[in-house]
């Protein structure tokens, strides 16, 4: 099955427009759509793993964390790391967990596999939370952010807003592109046959097993590249970033933007994040800005129970790409 | 199909128009309101420091009702963040405040964690900061930065002279029990240098998660344990409820209980029998009864018909601070040097007594021991004159 | 003594868990649903409880109230939206449930506000016994114990020597085989569903004076109901018992001995009966 796609005029004048925003942007928003850009990272990676290879994780946001506290716990405490060095390692770190977590995760199925991220999230959340390995619930700062450090010249500050923006940007196509790719290459094939029929894979010969935790793999060390842009960007980790809540949260994303289609997850982050901001400004909704995620939850009801397949699904339409279908989903896992 | 694509670019190209567009609102409107002082108020105003965020934010505008409205001749302009007392949304909402709105003064806020946060963003940005509570050590000590004021205390503040307190009074051996993050960490460690410097011999550290307050455990650890006596840190809502629990599981009786005044500043009206007869160390007591006191506690009560407590108080204080600075300059906000110089010479004539900034911009105060009789803190004797936090590792 | 006292308080967390436990390994088993909002019934009833405490001036009356309240909000969930996800892919139930604990969150936050608020506990019951000469146990919870006890003996009851009991069991192994045989499944399930919610309701309404009414409660709890249902077996009344003890035992005991691990060896040990026995401790194979 054909992965769903955007044409390319609109993915060139999307990504110009967001190349062009911040010279009209005020600082804040530029902050913003750095932030919106590591969710749309972050989205993507658990769209590889929820919608093109049928894994549902509600445990995802364990190795954006452990990304983000390498990070913290690499950096030296006043002066900056060098980015070189530590986006590796934080990477590393988040592929070895994935890896191990994965190892033991991924022969299980539906609603075990499901549970099974959680349980393993929830226990690296309590490592962060409870043990001396981070600063417990207060969280850890970062002081100075990486630098970028090329034979000692400098070519971009991250420190500044509008080039963090722009890294992060580069990265966001980067990862877009390098998923396209993968989905279109054999190995994305093989995880769109296993979550169409993972029976008749493995009896055709695919190593189910090895392409699952391939997926999850890669899925893991995206996030963690999201996680350490997150580390960077506000300069803070903290316990919940590891939370059942933030799991959840970034399947919202997901499911928001139209699940197994890339833009779908770039659409879903930025969507969530610009909901989130008119729904909880006071010069919109003045007093019932503060309860912004009552229509956030309604939304999310709405989706799930109206329309699942997202804002994304609605843009295919649109585009006439798929025709509409009333949610009828039958299980696939047996229970 | 080419139809369909003209619509999808118009769209985008529409949708990012007019996200631009918004971002350059805020720009003719911040114009406008030039002539207002913004204030950034983040504190929190939902869960067990609920209270604590009121108090503080009556304290506050009852200092700027008082002076008319106006510092400096100029209006003030309130922003106002919830921050829930959640160190995780601490940077991007302090954010918000800077880089959104951005105010001239942050006020905030209460739990320590949350500090920190604000903390970094305010030294960022370079932002002028009045802290009416958390008392997170390294605000006026490792983090300490010019722009960074306090009008509360330091963690280590109000438990220290405690310490002393209970040696003096024969107890040897204690059990501490506070929450897990920075505050009470920071707080059991200023009781325990006091008490062991003062003869103490040792003091056994129990923990529990913030905000937890399933303490049936840890109580049936203490009665097992068997100490002299028992100090705790808690807070807010917290607070009340340990409170009940010790007086429930019969402890009260055998194990006298100790704790920083927080444990029992607005809490009486919850606990009401159980709290009865508990000392505590703080820089504020009831029944002071200076004229300062008594006039700032009867307008207090007119205007909120609650009594106030150390956090009113507190925040009362950084109303007057903020005052001092802004008609130091006539309310030119942007005259940065010389409001901090006026800042740093302040004397305020705070309800709790007159007191003095520090060389790293914490109070230099009184702590008074406290006894609760009915539903007062009554004050019993000074416990510690002038007390100045140490400071460590502050290079200001 | 006092490991004897531990060993109580123990019991009575632990029990407590299995009420709110009890609900959500009901529904999960039955209809197949996760529902992460089963927290959200936990504080639903908590909050309910009181309200009406402060305006009736009795929990003994405030009680009865939340139950009925919650009995007829979780019929009207059900139908209106829970049945709907029963035929529904696992993900889509995670995401409508964590949608409605936002919902419940902030209608929460709307009807009651934001501060933390204590229940008083009933003048009959609110004096303690003294254990040793230091230590006094608090009626109320050994108050709790008792209820906690009759009502699991009432679901053990129900469960296993009723009719209704015998279809609930039937249900579980094979809804469709049931469903021919010609139990009334959407009734059925709306009435084990409302009582799910009930179940957890209840334990949040008699828990309040003791764990206070706060934002945010629910979901402290969720994930330790979650790692119970795991343990015990989804679907297993006996399973969600002896999962409870014993979870109630681990928190007791660690809290005291090794707090900073006890969490992390709770999530191991779900995660490890998770890759080598799924079914749980009390489920056949």
């Amino acid at each position: 099955m054909i992965p769903i796609t955007l044409p390319r005029t609109v993915l060139i004048a999307v990504g110009l427009a967001a190349a062009l925003f911040p010279l009209i942007g005020a600082t804040f928003y530029i902050q913003l759509g750095a932030k919106i850009m590591i969710m749309a990272i972050f989205a993507l990676s658990l769209d590889l793993l929820v919608g093109h290879t049928g894994l549902v994780s509600l445990g995802h946001a364990a190795y954006f964390g452990v990304a983000a506290y390498a990070l913290a716990l690499i950096s030296p405490k006043y002066e900056a790391a060098n980015l070189w060095l530590t986006l590796p390692a934080a990477m590393v770190v988040a592929a070895l967990t994935a890896l191990i977590i994965g190892f033991f995760v991924v022969r299980t199925a539906g609603v075990y596999f499901i549970m099974v991220t959680l349980a393993f999230a929830q226990m690296l959340y309590s490592v962060f939370h409870d043990t001396k390995l981070g600063g417990g619930s207060d969280g850890i700062y970062i002081y100075v952010r990486p630098e970028l450090i090329i034979a000692g010249f400098k070519p971009l500050d991250l420190e500044n807003p509008v080039q963090f923006y722009y890294f992060t940007l580069i990265l966001l196509v980067f990862v877009y592109a390098f998923l396209h790719r993968v989905l279109h290459a054999p190995f994305g094939r093989a995880l769109a046959g296993i979550r169409l029929n993972e029976q008749r894979m493995r009896s055709i010969g695919f190593s189910v097993f090895a392409y699952k935790l391939g997926a999850f793999v890669l899925a893991g060390v995206l996030a963690g590249l999201a996680g350490y842009l997150a580390a960077c960007q506000f300069g803070f980790v903290n316990p919940d970033i590891l939370a059942w809540q933030q799991s959840g949260l970034v399947l919202m994303m997901v499911i928001l933007g139209g699940m197994g289609r890339l833009h779908g997850a770039v659409l879903g982050a930025f969507s969530y994040v610009l909901l989130q901001e008119i729904f909880s400004a006071p010069a919109l909704l003045g007093a019932y800005a503060k309860h912004w995620q009552l229509g956030m939850g309604g939304l999310i009801v709405m989706i799930v129970l109206v329309f699942p397949h997202g804002i994304g699904g609605f843009l295919d339409i649109a585009l006439r790409r798929i025709s509409y279908r009333r949610p009828s989903g039958a299980r696939t896992d047996g229970t | 199909m080419k139809l369909n694509h003209n619509i999808n670019r118009r769209k985008f190209l529409t949708a990012t128009a007019l996200l631009g567009g918004s971002a350059l609102l805020p720009k003719p409107f911040a114009f406008v309101q030039a002539q207002k002082v913004r204030v950034g108020m983040m504190l929190p105003y939902t869960g067990t420091y609920a209270q604590l965020g009121t108090a503080i934010t009556n304290g506050f505008k009852l200092a700027i009702a008082e002076r008319g409205g106006k510092l400096g001749g100029r209006e003030l302009e309130y922003f106002t963040v919830d921050d829930e007392a959640e160190p995780a949304k601490a940077p991007e909402n302090t954010n918000k405040l800077v880089q959104r709105d951005k105010v001239d003064v942050l006020v905030g806020t209460v739990h320590s964690g949350v500090q920190m946060g604000m903390v970094k963003i305010a030294k960022e940005n370079n932002t002028l900061m009045i802290i009416p509570n958390a008392g997170l050590d390294a605000a006026t000590g490792a983090l300490c930065s010019p722009n960074i004021f306090r009008t509360s205390f330091s963690n280590w503040q109000p438990s220290y002279p405690m310490g002393k307190v209970l040696a003096d009074r024969g107890i040897r051996n204690v059990v501490s029990l506070a929450w897990k993050y920075g505050a009470g960490e920071e707080a059991v460690a200023g009781f325990t240098e006091g008490f062991i410097k003062a003869g103490g011999k040792s003091v056994r550290g129990l923990w529990i998660p913030f905000p937890n307050v399933e303490f049936q455990a840890l109580l049936t650890e203490i009665a097992s344990i068997k100490p002299d006596a028992v100090f705790v840190f808690f807070a807010g809502g917290g607070a009340a409820k340990f409170i009940k629990d010790y007086a429930a599981a019969g402890l009260r009786k055998n194990i006298p209980l100790f704790g920083s005044g927080f444990l029992t500043d607005g809490v009486l009206d919850a606990t009401e029998e159980a709290a009865q007869g508990l000392e505590t160390t703080l820089h504020y007591a009831d029944g002071l009864n200076t004229k300062r006191d008594r006039d700032f506690r009867s307008a207090y009560y007119k205007a909120y018909t609650f009594a106030p407590d150390v956090y009113a108080v507190q925040g009362y204080d950084a109303g007057l601070l903020l005052a001092t600075g802004l008609d130091a300059v006539k309310g030119d906000i942007s005259k940065r040097k010389e409001i901090i110089a006026a800042m740093e010479k302040a004397k305020i004539d705070s309800p709790r007594g007159a007191w003095t900034m520090s060389k790293v911009h914490n109070p230099i105060q009184d702590i008074y021991l406290r006894k609760v009789i009915a539903r007062e803190n009554k004050f019993v004797s000074v416990a510690h004159k002038a007390l100045a936090d140490p400071a460590r590792g502050c290079k200001m | 003594m006092f490991y004897l006292i531990q060993l109580l308080n123990a019991v009575q967390y632990g029990l407590l868990l299995f009420l709110l436990a009890s609900g959500l390994t009901l529904i999960f088993g039955i209809m197949g649903v996760i529902n992460l909002a089963h927290g959200s019934f936990y504080m639903i009833g908590a909050y309910l409880a009181y309200w009406f405490a402060k305006l009736t001036g009795s929990l003994w009356l405030a009680i009865p109230i939340g139950i009925v309240i919650a009995f007829a909000i979780g019929l009207l969930l059900e139908t209106a939206i829970f049945s709907r996800l029963y035929k529904r892919d696992h993900l889509y139930q995670v995401l409508l449930t964590f949608g409605l604990i936002l919902i419940f969150e902030e209608l929460r936050s709307i009807l009651f506000g934001d501060e933390v608020h204590g229940v008083a506990i009933p003048a009959l019951l609110d004096y303690s016994i003294p254990l040793t000469d230091t230590l006094s146990y608090p009626v109320y919870r050994l108050f709790i114990t008792a209820v906690c006890l009759a009502v699991a003996g009432l679901l053990y009851f129900v469960i296993h020597k009723t009719r209704i009991g015998m279809m609930i069991r039937a249900g579980t192994s094979n809804r469709e085989m049931a469903a021919s045989l010609g139990v009334n499944i959407p009734l059925l399930f709306a009435l084990v569903f409302a009582v799910g919610m009930c179940l957890a309701a209840f334990a949040g309404a008699i828990a309040a004076p003791i764990s206070s009414v706060f934002p945010g409660m629910g979901n402290q709890i969720l994930i330790i109901c979650f790692v119970v249902v795991v343990i015990g077996g989804i679907g297993s009344i006996n399973g969600a018992m002896i999962a409870s003890l014993a979870i109630g035992f681990a928190d007791t005991v660690g809290k005291v001995i090794a707090a900073e691990y006890s969490a992390i060896a709770v999530y191991l040990v779900m995660a490890l009966i998770l890759l080598w026995r799924p079914q749980g401790i009390a489920n056949k194979a």
